[in-house]
């Protein structure tokens, strides 16, 4: 019961950085109907940032973590999201109106530029860093004397998760570029008829969502200590399985997802196999397009004759 | 320095403009690269991470920004929008036209030559059979991505599934590579529909990742269930192929020993060769009669509009299916070929990024073109050829060439799609006209 | 040969979440005749025509097809591309579904499609070029040209069907519709955008095919005068009931239907309702 338990922590707070990458998969399909496969490279670039940011203030002497932590996620938020509006500029933006097959080649060749810049600029090998936030809480020594622990990098994921959906949910309900993001996402054409800057709309989509894939980065080299350049490929599938689960185009689907998804890969490594850990992620994939294509939260489409 | 004033006339953009933008280019790319590039990290003898800095780097890929956006521009400016008409002579016209329909009669009799005229060069034979191999795959991939507009962006595993079939099956049971090699194609083909079967009603995006999704769970499988297919290991000992049964080995028994000449070693490299070049022409006349036939005009038919399809009482989804399960089945020929040629295997050689090249390779010769997807293998694999020493920036080229390639000619390089049946003359459809699938 | 309908509709409903688009609505159509279901927009009519065509599960009631043969068939239970395969009900769109990448001749050859995949032993034959197939190829080619001929595109045969201009691209679809030898031809606006002249080849086409194939034609039109010179019976729908039935000259002289009419768009309908020609 308690190993079922640590499993649980373990697995939301895995959830929770799956949930902010979906976020940005699912904005980004509501609003221009594809899949930006370059994703996930860009999350593993956040915490490539993430990983030099940190490097830079300990070995300029700050030692105040609340403060490092704090320039990190600024640093890292800006310039990813640079890197999101970027891509979306380069890559995205002239193919608009160009055929279905056309964004999603070139999503795909911008997710290999990501991948091999990072492999070229910094080297090929996995950066390991010591752990930044140590120590937590124990919440209950069990009878065989298996601790469950929920350590103060597990919390500082959970509340930043928290606070930056809040802030997100707020951003999409209550501000102008939120009504201009779902009015968008409804029916472009009629949105810029009504002054909609349609063009700057989706740019601030991509740049918000490539700012949530960078807190996961960087949340992911806290809590598991490394980046490397592969990592973006294989959580960019299991964040877009997210997206799907929850039902695409849904915010709250996109974090529902993530969290399930980080429940079933923990329990799944810790009580089957963790070799076929991903296999099982790939296979939810495959399962909920098959029986629920609309995820959980989404709403069912109907075919236009 | 005093800038002129920005032109007002939107055709020609002054030199202000230029600057300006050239200048917010190389911002951007200055704070996109200041860490990425500027500072280098690296894990030191004793594990601990340090880093150090890169600046002159940093400044002169600043500046290639800089100075790039500003060729870039006025090349932009010279060339015209990408969408310009351009008019081209009638006599230009017909002597390309004329032209054109030559290419593939000399390309396949150089190809026929080709071991011929390079015999002593190891290199060339070697390439050419790797060219040859990617063309076979991308029209197996075309009949799927091409004709029926499916995206499959897992093909990678039939290719898999066909070698290491052959692989298990030779090592195993001894059976040679003429019984195996249509084993491994139906194998691939079975596989095929199983994978199919329930995927096949997704619309296009979801099509794509599914079918990733898939080609990753075989590898994923291949690597980690040891017990059959040896794990990370991969397979060794794979035996090459003999002329129905006679070995080309330098012994008594050999090939070489029965013509009476002497044995070298190429003779296998130029069997090789000619293998693979006839698997690849079985692909290609197998896909230009079935074009012709009710399922392959179906396929088409599904790729313009499927709802109309239904409408006419074809059935969809085994139209699809069948796509699939025939492009699969030459995938699996392929990777037959591919485990006897290596004579060894091993779950490296079947990543997305296999994938990713062929399906570059069909989009880049113009969907449901033959000779466009001969081409297209030709120049990718030709060009990563170019690359070899350059190997780490491999990707990233490809990457930009692929989205740059989406940018200028999505259509890819043969702009039109010819008619199955014709009453009176066979017109070229120009592809604008050519739906491309919505999967 | 059975004298009933080929097409009975009986209390068809069909619900959108909360939305009734169809409201329990019955009516026949007969053989070898031509019945028009008209309407303000929004009435329903198109909804009706996808239940009938199998691309909308109706939420309740029956839609019974009754070949010449006596042969009858269940159209709620049918989907997909049953409904044309085994029912032999054949549809065009509102917005022409041609292919537009494949020529006139070979929109006309997907068309026939099943009878060819017969023909060719599932591919097989075909493969090995089989003289049977070839014969059937080639008796395919043959009923194309004469539809072809008959819409008078026979020398734009291989041309780009996304070439063709907007009239002929409708008549092309309604002969690839031909071409599916079906019982009843269900057209959905088959005049949309057409101007006068092609308004009257398309009656006379429409006409001639009732005559000449036999085959029974249900059509959605906003074209009152199409409506009002080839229809043999009229059904009329407004917010998904049937409002009016009968004959294009009873319908144009009862009140409701010109009140259903009035305060929509329709200026044209109106007009040619009331000017009786």
């Amino acid at each position: 019961m308690d190993y079922f338990a640590q499993q649980l922590i373990n697995g939301l707070v895995l959830g929770s950085i799956y949930g902010l990458i979906a976020i940005g998969y699912t904005m980004v399909y509501g609003i221009v109907g594809m899949i930006n496969f370059a994703h996930g490279d860009i999350f593993m670039i956040g915490g490539f940032i993430a990983l030099i940011t940190f490097l830079i203030l300990v070995s300029f002497g700050l030692t105040a973590i609340p403060l490092i932590l704090l320039i990190v996620l600024l640093v890292s938020m800006a310039i990813t999201a640079l890197y999101g509006w970027t891509v979306e500029r380069i890559a995205y933006r002239p193919l608009r109106h160009s055929f279905r097959l056309a964004p999603m080649l070139s999503a795909i060749g911008m997710s290999f530029v990501l991948t091999n810049f990072s492999q070229v600029a910094q080297g090929a090998r996995v950066k390991p860093v010591p752990p930044i936030i140590t120590g937590g809480y124990t919440l209950h020594e069990g009878a065989e004397g298996f601790v469950v622990q929920l350590s103060n990098v597990q919390i500082i994921v959970v509340i930043t998760t928290i606070v930056l959906l809040a802030l997100f949910t707020w951003l999409v309900s209550s501000t102008r570029l939120g009504r201009d993001m779902r009015a968008c996402e409804q029916d472009q054409t009629m949105a810029s008829l009504l002054g909609v800057d349609v063009d700057r709309t989706i740019s601030m989509t991509f740049v918000i969502g490539a700012a949530l894939a960078a807190v996961a980065g960087m949340m992911y080299l806290l809590y598991y200590g490394l980046v490397d350049f592969f990592m973006g490929f294989v959580a960019g599938i299991k964040a877009f399985t997210a997206a799907v689960l929850g039902g695409i185009g849904s915010l709250p689907g996109a974090m529902l997802g993530g969290l399930l998804i980080g429940l079933i890969e923990t329990l799944w490594s810790a009580y089957f196999s963790v070799e076929y850990k991903d296999v099982a992620a790939f296979s939810i994939l495959i399962v909920v397009l098959i029986f629920l294509p609309t995820g959980l939260l989404g709403r069912p489409e109907v075919e236009k004759v | 320095m005093s800038a002129p004033p920005a032109a007002q006339t939107s055709r020609a953009p002054g030199a202000a403009f230029i600057f300006k933008k050239a200048l917010i280019s190389a911002l951007v790319a200055l704070v996109l690269f200041s860490l990425m590039i500027g500072v280098r990290t690296e894990a030191g003898s004793d594990g601990q991470l340090t880093y150090w800095t890169r600046f002159g780097e940093l400044a002169a890929i600043v500046g290639a920004v800089f100075g790039g956006s500003i060729l870039i521009e006025l090349l932009r400016q010279w060339w015209g929008p990408v969408e310009t008409i351009r008019v081209v002579p009638a006599p230009v016209q017909n002597t390309l036209a004329f032209a054109s329909r030559l290419v593939a009669p000399v390309l396949l009799v150089f190809t026929f030559l080709v071991p011929v005229l390079f015999y002593d060069e190891r290199y060339i034979l070697d390439l050419g059979i790797l060219v040859l191999t990617y063309v076979m795959l991308g029209w197996g991939l075309n009949v799927v991505v091409g004709l029926a507009g499916l995206l499959d962006l897992g093909y990678v595993a039939f290719y898999a599934v066909g070698a290491y079939s052959y692989a298990l099956l030779a090592t195993n049971f001894g059976l040679s590579f003429w019984v195996c090699l249509p084993l491994a194609g139906i194998l691939a083909a079975f596989w095929g529909v199983l994978l199919g079967f329930p995927v096949l009603r997704l619309r296009g995006d979801y099509l794509a990742i599914v079918t990733l999704a898939f080609g990753e769970i075989i590898r994923l499988v291949i690597i980690n269930w040891q017990s059959l297919t040896g794990g990370p290991n991969g397979v060794t000992g794979i035996p090459r192929p003999t002329l129905f049964g006679i070995p080309l080995t330098p012994g008594d028994d050999g090939l070489a020993a029965m013509l009476g000449i002497e044995f070298s070693p190429t003779h296998r490299i130029v069997f090789l060769f000619y293998l693979i070049l006839a698997l690849a022409l079985l692909t290609n006349w197998v896909t230009i009669r079935l074009r012709r036939l009710p399922i392959g005009r179906a396929w088409e038919a599904l790729r313009e509009d499927e709802v109309a399809c239904r409408a006419l009482g074809i059935n969809t989804t085994t139209t699809k299916l069948t796509a699939f399960a025939t492009g699969a089945m030459f995938g699996g020929f392929a990777g037959a070929f591919f485990a006897t040629r290596q004579g060894f295997i091993s779950p490296e050689s079947f990543t997305f990024h296999e994938s990713a090249l062929v399906l570059a390779i069909v989009v880049l010769g113009g969907m449901g073109s033959q000779l466009g997807v001969a081409l297209a293998a030709l120049a990718m694999i030709g060009g990563f050829e170019l690359f070899r020493g350059l190997e780490q920036y491999r990707m990233l080229v490809f990457g930009m060439a692929m989205v740059l390639l989406m940018i200028w000619r999505p259509r890819g390089l043969i702009g039109h799609r010819a008619p199955t049946v014709f009453l009176k003359r066979s017109q070229a459809i120009s592809s604008d006209l050519v739906k491309e699938g919505h999967g | 040969m059975s004298g009933g309908p080929i097409l009975s509709v009986d209390r068809l409903s069909m619900r959108f979440g909360g939305i009734v688009a169809v409201n329990d609505l019955s009516f026949n159509a007969e053989q070898r005749k031509i019945t028009a279901l008209i309407g303000p927009n929004g009435a329903g009519k198109t909804t009706v025509f996808n239940c009938i065509t199998g691309f909308y599960k109706p939420s309740s009631g029956a839609l019974r097809l009754t070949h010449e043969d006596g042969h009858v068939i269940q159209l709620e239970r049918l989907n997909d591309f049953r409904i044309s395969k085994l029912a032999r009900v054949a549809r065009t769109f509102q917005n022409i579904r041609l292919f537009p990448g494949m020529t006139a001749l070979e929109n006309l050859m997907v068309a026939q499609h099943n009878a060819l995949m017969r023909a060719s032993g599932l591919t097989f034959l075909g493969l090995i070029g089989a003289p049977s197939w070839r014969k059937a190829e080639q008796d395919a080619i043959d009923l194309a040209r004469t539809w072809l001929d008959r819409i008078g595109l026979l020398d734009r045969a291989d041309d780009a069907a996304g070439n063709l201009p907007y009239g002929d691209q409708r008549r092309l679809e309604i002969a690839r519709a031909m071409c599916t030898q079906p019982a009843l031809l269900c057209l959905d606006e088959p005049a949309a955008g057409l101007n006068a002249r092609e308004s009257a080849a398309l009656s006379e086409l429409l006409l001639s095919i009732r005559g000449d194939q036999g085959t029974s034609i249900l059509l959605i039109e906003h074209d009152m005068s199409v409506v009002m010179e080839i229809s043999d019976h009229v059904v009329v729908m407004d917010h998904g009931v049937k409002i009016a039935e009968g004959t294009p000259q009873q319908i144009r002289d009862d009140p409701k239907v010109i009140a259903a009419y009035l305060g929509t768009d329709e200026e044209e309908a109106i007009a040619v309702m009331e000017s009786g020609t």
